[in-house]
């Protein structure tokens, strides 16, 4: 592939990595965070774990949407997809995800109408295709996917669509980092910000890591040069004073964000308590409909809430999204666990910190 | 609009018609005009010695019609390809053609059409055929099966077991352009692009192979799972491993930005034009230079090589000097969130 866009520069990567090497050489041992799933995935894709010395670590954090989402959360879509009449649209990536009683794809197997599809929009197109049919959107994602949802949700408004709905289940990115550091299992030396999220809330929206946790942390794009530019950013306010939060993803990422989208966010949503995989329920995490835009809430419309549901015995995904533990030491892991046949949500999407281990080559 | 009627399936005078004014229109073999129960084929069309290839296929795909072909032109390639990575030289096909009640006419006879026009490039001689037609809802417009019987000529013998460390691996040309093209017309994405299937016979690619005296060790056509599945296949349970570089690979610009933006791995994205072979690492250069030769060849490149090391594994070394292990996709390819 012809990675010759600037930012997939092979000399340039291989100069930053020096870089590093030269920062880090004879300090204790550095862990940083990857909040985001898109990080993981683009640390394994592009091989860049084995590539950083011995003594900077990266661990990922809770930031694949797919992967935080509790088992009762996919119960809750089962449920509202197996309603006659309903037809459940989704985003790829969560037909996989396991919850008590198997997935949205085993769910189709038996018949319910579940569809793939990239965008809300989509499903608004379906909803006007199909009148009779009632039309539920799964609003999976964080800060960043949330806008998009919040959008069709206004054009259902003005465009009278009224056989469409949303079950939220979307969640907020700071109040997780905060749980994660709160819990106190985890020492870490900085975060990796992520850099889609980042896009909408505004770097500034990290200032309480410095602040309230003495962490640096560097806002980064999903490029090589940009994850290593974030590397060496946060290995530079270590071996420096004071921590700060660094826009290393000046390209997409302003201070203060998306205003357009963060008005949108504010306009159809209000934060909710919310259950996550691993952390429990984190108070103010979550994002549900405000009253005003009750009628498209399919939560109300089909009386559906998600219900707190146990793990998969024996999964261990709780502590990978804490990074308490490393994907490798699982008991399940490549054995009872595959991508093939996932027992927890973080060996199902190409974002989930156990599916991105499983691709990485172990040291021979 | 005419259409497939149940009637075209009642064997009666509707079927008698749609025989002969769309199928016998364009498939002009005389074995297949004789309408007979069986096609029968005399020996002495076959070559002496070597072995008889014989697979079958079936065809499903949606839509019927996409940039760079159609269900038609695929239903020939594919069971052409599928003989050519056994090394034979494809002789005879047969199609069933599974018709839905609806399916308008002018379509079915521009997928009869344009299979009679691939076969005959290919040179391949349609002998035998069936038609069957189901109620509307019980299929999804037109499949196509086709059944393909060639000849292997004496000495050719591809096995993973004749392949060994130190072999090339080689591909045809560049990855993804079926896969990408297809869904993107599929998805209605409304993205623009200029993107083509790639699908095409490759038996006369295969044969520049063994025509420049290149000992070929192992081919397979990369469809279904793309080159990454061909290689976790050739890999497997092996006591060799397979070592890509992700800087060999020739992805077209276009498929690897729609497939970024898709959340997919060009490398897992089918193809219905591409030959993967294994050759002894001193022949790779003269089969390249056969490959290129060829228009559905110009773009061949090494990709990789069979190595010692990590028995049954594929690992692709990244641009920057890192490394990851490629496993098989666990089912369909499904996008990514963010």
């Amino acid at each position: 592939m012809s990675g010759a866009s600037s930012y997939r520069n092979p000399p340039v990567v291989a100069g930053l990595l020096d870089r590093v090497r030269r920062l880090a050489v004879g300090r204790a041992p550095l862990r940083f965070m990857e909040f985001c799933g898109g990080h993981t995935h683009a640390i394994a894709e592009y091989g860049l774990r084995s590539l950083l010395p011995d003594n900077v670590r990266l661990s990922s954090g809770p930031g694949c949407p797919v992967c935080v989402t509790a088992s009762g959360e996919v119960d809750a879509a089962i449920a509202l997809a197996a309603r006659p009449g309903v037809t459940v649209a989704t985003f790829g990536d969560m037909m996989r995800v396991p919850g008590t009683a198997g997935s949205l794809s085993d769910a189709r197997a038996s018949g319910a109408d579940v569809r793939v599809v990239y965008s809300p929009r989509d499903a608004l197109e379906i909803a006007r295709a199909c009148p009779a049919a009632e039309v539920v959107f799964l609003g999976v994602g964080f800060e960043t996917t949330a806008p998009v949802v919040a959008a069709a949700v206004l054009e259902a408004e003005a465009s009278g669509v009224s056989n469409f709905s949303v079950l939220s289940l979307h969640k907020l990115t700071p109040p997780a980092m905060r749980a994660v550091l709160d819990a106190g299992e985890v020492r870490l030396d900085g975060i990796i910000g992520p850099g889609h999220v980042s896009a909408v809330l505004g770097s500034e929206a990290w200032g309480f890591l410095p602040r309230d946790y003495r962490l640096g942390c560097a806002v980064a794009g999903f490029e090589p040069t940009d994850v290593v530019s974030a590397v060496v950013a946060l290995v530079e306010m270590v071996a420096g004073e004071e921590p700060a939060v660094v826009n290393a993803y000046g390209r997409a990422v302003t201070a203060a964000g998306n205003r357009v989208a963060l008005q949108m966010l504010e306009q159809v949503f209000a934060p909710a308590d919310r259950e996550w995989r691993g952390l429990g329920f984190v108070p103010n995490s979550g994002l549900q409909l405000r009253p005003e835009y009750a009628d498209w809430d399919a939560g109300l419309r089909f009386d559906i809430r998600p219900y707190s549901a146990p793990e998969p015995p024996g999964c261990r995904c709780g502590e990978v999204l804490r990074g308490v533990i490393e994907p490798r030491q699982c008991p399940l892991f490549g054995r009872a666990c595959s991508p093939a046949s996932p027992v927890g949500p973080c060996m199902v999407s190409s974002e989930g910190a156990c599916a991105a281990h499983y691709s990485e080559a172990e040291e021979q | 609009m005419a259409r497939v009627t149940l009637g075209h399936g009642s064997g009666g005078e509707l079927t008698r018609r749609l025989i002969h004014d769309v199928f016998l229109k364009h498939l002009p073999d005389p074995e297949l005009g004789r309408l007979g129960d069986a096609a029968v084929l005399p020996r002495e069309g076959l070559p002496g010695g070597g072995s008889l290839a014989f697979t079958t296929d079936s065809y499903v795909i949606t839509p019927l019609e996409f940039p760079g072909g159609d269900i038609g032109h695929l239903a020939v390639c594919g069971t052409v390809n599928d003989l050519a990575a056994a090394g034979a030289q494809p002789l005879w096909l047969t199609a069933g053609w599974i018709l839905e009640e609806g399916l308008p006419l002018d379509l079915l006879e521009r997928q009869v059409a344009s299979l009679a026009a691939t076969a005959e490039a290919a040179g391949v001689r349609v002998v035998a055929g069936d038609t069957k037609v189901v109620p509307h809802g019980l299929a999804d417009g037109l499949y196509i099966n086709t059944a393909g019987l060639g000849w292997v000529p004496p000495g050719r013998l591809l096995r993973r077991e004749s392949v060994q460390p130190g072999d090339a691996i080689l591909v045809s040309g560049t990855l993804g352009d079926h896969g990408m093209a297809v869904m993107l017309a599929r998805q209605g994405m409304r993205l623009q692009t200029n993107l083509v299937s790639d699908a095409a016979p490759l038996n006369e690619l295969v044969e520049r192979l063994f025509a420049a005296g290149v000992p070929v060790h192992w081919l397979r056509d990369a469809t279904r799972g793309g080159l990454g599945g061909v290689l976790c296949e050739l890999a497997e349970t092996r006591p060799y491993g397979v070592r890509v570089e992700a800087t060999a690979l020739p992805v077209r610009p276009e498929v690897e930005a729609a497939a970024e933006l898709l959340g997919l791995d060009p490398l897992f994205v089918a193809n219905e034009g591409k030959m993967v072979a294994v050759v002894p690492g001193d022949q790779a250069e003269a089969a390249l230079t056969a490959w290129r030769a060829h228009p559905h060849g110009t773009q061949a490149a090494q990709v990789g090589v069979i190595t010692e090391e990590r028995p049954g594994q594929v690992l692709l070394r990244t641009a920057y000097g890192g490394a990851r292990v490629l496993r098989l996709p666990a089912g369909e390819l499904l996008p990514r969130i963010c």
